[in-house]
């Protein structure tokens, strides 16, 4: 049980508390992005901490996501809700037909080719202005269900906050499953596990589409929630971002992706003080992360105090 | 963390009577492109309101009361400006708001604006900024609707008809061709030919030699930003083509007469008075404002001034002289008196706003220049 809700469980109280705490809409707008970034990066670290590949491109799926609720119901007439699913079903299967090939490189070649990857689906984004806008974006209607309007930072924040909790049980299940098992058995050695009789390919490419559907999720929410979107959401500044989040807050661990998220989206708030030195300081604060807590933040700090903190991670 | 650039305290207790500066600071907010990819629009823009919320502060304030600017680096992204959009009207309190730099940023915030009755005043160049009107958005550039109308207006002046376009596939070379395609038949113009490059072509000859095989070819318009047009001005030198060749207010900068060399000779161009600044007659009605403007820029920062500055110097005293016709700070009243402005005159034109127009410049806004002697000319 543990296992399976310890860190939904945190994040539950997290959220709960964050609500009363918060003084203003624009913590509560930095929460509800840190819940939408948290969600990709959950979904990638099964990639990257959980399955051990790595790629530099699902701001891509991001994208896909993003812009599937913005032009599903502005050139089809789509229901937003049914835009997303679609969005997320194409994030998943282009992810299923390109992941089989590229996932076959490794290491820096298998970097090379995902960070391509995004860069194509950037691109295309960019340059279909009669479909997307071009690089001036485009606005995203506003969802609506049997007459009721999500709008609002109040209205959005219980949303992304659902969304990320049910990723967040939805990864520690996964996690703790015999698919779980191995995808870690394919992390530590691709030769061992084939020998256990893993289907090592089957394994990598099932990791990358969960991923891809995460992040198309995480994708929409933004856009619905912003109710406009530009193609820097598939850029791959965005997909840099994200992989930071993952690798910061701790591989493999569910709750280490969200407070990596927490680092990249609300520390550059906190750092505006510095102006023209922010980017130094908030890159000087990874660094230090990094040197100091090299296996991310929260796997660090588990190994350090022990006990409750690993049972949920 | 609670606010970063608060300029006018400097200004507090330095050579001024106290009382000028007594009374709460008037917050306004920019949210501007500063680094990132747009940060050539960012840092002109930056650099002219910190200097500008500097003077007034120096003068005495604004209604006796110091101005104070917050001021936060989107970077180009239009996530992170709705972020900080929030925190100017959550957190900060302003009054009035100047930015984004970018059309993205600047439509990504606009609804925050809308939401808490706010005026924000876009620095960016899209005409969707402002068609349809959204109560409390405005702008200061003009729109590259309207370089298209001062194009085709010139030419039909010149007795030409046949025109060739040859557009950039960059953000402002697309948006700017759908622009002249969309007005060429309010004017007696047909377009003969539709060619692009990408923004980081290198050679444009192919395009250019089927635009001289055209039948008939009378003029050619280059929307387009950055490289690519000097290298189609030479191109088109190259393959001796003579016909009137008309470039866009996107490369309205010296460093394009730099590029294209002797093949700019005879180009024309529209752009803001502030690029010919010291040419325009003394009986100009923009001559003070704009050679102000430049003289005052150009010595605070050591750097040629740019239009992108010139929009923001519009944009904040656009918003100053409304608080001080409103003689409020409350914001829906400074919306009102914005939409009253008559006659005022900025960098960029004399701006003329109604409850319809948010942007309120007309064609004259535009002075058609000539390249000659690799120095521009007033051709009107």
């Amino acid at each position: 049980m543990a296992a399976r809700f310890g860190a939904a469980l945190i994040l539950a109280l997290v959220v709960v508390a964050v609500w009363f705490l918060a003084d203003s809409n624009f913590v509560l707008r930095v929460a509800t992005l840190v819940f939408i970034y948290g969600l990709a990066a959950i979904g990638l670290n099964i990639l990257v901490g959980d399955a051990g590949q790595v790629s530099l491109g699902h701001a891509g799926f991001l994208g896909i996501g993003a812009y599937a609720v913005a032009i599903g119901p502005a050139s089809l007439g789509l229901h937003p809700l049914l835009a997303l699913v679609a969005g997320v079903l194409l994030a998943g299967v282009l992810a299923l037909v390109i992941g089989r090939p590229i996932l076959r490189l490794r290491g820096f070649a298998l970097a090379v080719a995902t960070l391509g990857l995004g860069i194509l689906i950037a691109m295309v984004i960019n340059n279909e202005a009669w479909l997307t806008g071009g690089p001036d974006g485009m606005r995203v209607g506003r969802l609506e269900l049997f007459g009721w309007r999500a709008r609002g930072t109040d209205t959005w924040y219980w949303i992304a906050a659902a969304a990320l909790i049910f990723g967040a049980i939805v990864a520690s299940s996964l996690k703790a499953s015999p698919t779980g098992r191995a995808l870690r058995a394919v992390h530590d050695s691709e030769v061992a596990a084939m020998v256990a009789g893993i289907d090592v390919a089957r394994y990598k490419s099932a990791a990358f589409v969960i991923s891809a559907v995460y992040a198309a999720i995480a994708g929409g929410l933004l856009a619905l929630y912003d109710g406009f979107v530009t193609p820097d959401v598939a850029g791959y500044l965005t997909s840099i971002e994200i992989i930071t989040m993952v690798v910061l807050g701790g591989m493999g661990s569910v709750l280490g992706a969200v407070v990596g998220a927490v680092i990249l989206t609300a520390l550059p708030q906190m750092l505006t003080a510095f102006a023209e030195y922010e980017h130094m300081v908030l890159g000087l604060i990874m660094m230090a992360v990094m040197i100091g807590l090299r296996a991310g933040i929260v796997p660090s700090l588990a190994a350090l105090f022990g006990g409750v903190l690993r049972r949920v991670r | 963390m609670k606010s970063l650039l608060i300029t006018a305290a400097a200004a507090i207790g330095f050579a001024l009577p106290a009382a000028a500066q007594s009374g709460e600071p008037i917050k306004i907010g920019a949210v501007l492109s500063a680094s990132g990819p747009a940060s050539f629009l960012g840092e002109p823009e930056k650099k002219t309101i910190e200097l500008y919320v500097d003077r007034i502060n120096e003068d005495g304030g604004l209604l006796g009361r110091p101005v104070e600017l917050i001021v936060y680096d989107s970077g180009g992204d239009a996530n992170q400006a709705r972020t900080f959009a929030t925190r100017l009207v959550e957190d900060d309190g302003i009054v009035a708001m100047v930015g984004g730099s970018t059309t993205g940023t600047t439509m990504a915030m606009a609804p925050i604006f809308d939401d808490y009755e706010i005026p924000l005043m876009s620095l960016a160049g899209a005409v969707v900024i402002i068609d349809p009107v959204q109560p409390f958005v405005f702008k200061t550039p003009h729109t590259d609707k309207m370089a298209c109308e001062k194009i085709f207006e010139d030419i039909e002046k010149r007795g030409l008809s046949k025109v060739a376009l040859i557009s950039g596939t960059d953000g402002f070379g697309k948006s700017m061709r759908e622009q002249c395609l969309g007005v060429v038949g309010d004017y007696g113009i047909e377009i003969v030919a539709d060619e692009s490059y990408g923004p980081k072509d290198s050679d444009m000859t192919p395009q250019l030699t089927n635009i001289k095989n055209t039948a008939g070819l009378e003029a050619i318009v280059n929307p387009g930003f950055g490289q690519g047009p000097a290298i189609v001005t030479r191109n088109a030198a190259q393959l001796g083509i003579d016909v009137p060749f008309y470039q866009s207010h996107g490369v309205a900068s010296k460093s394009f007469i730099e590029l294209a060399g002797d093949a700019a000779e005879g180009v024309r161009l529209p752009a803001s008075a502030l690029l010919v600044a010291e040419l325009l007659p003394d009986d100009d009605p923009q001559k003070d404002v704009v050679v102000d403007y430049k003289t005052t820029y150009e010595a605070e920062t050591g750097e040629p001034v740019s239009t992108f500055g010139g929009h923001a110097y519009d944009g904040l005293m656009l918003v100053f002289d409304a608080i001080k016709r409103a003689n409020s700070t409350d914001p829906v009243a400074i919306r009102d008196a914005l939409e009253e402005t008559k006659d005022f005159i900025g960098t960029g034109g004399v701006v003329n706003m109604t409850p319809d127009d948010h942007l309120g410049l007309d064609l004259s806004a535009f002075r058609m220049l000539e390249i000659q002697n690799g120095d521009w000319t007033l051709v009107d």
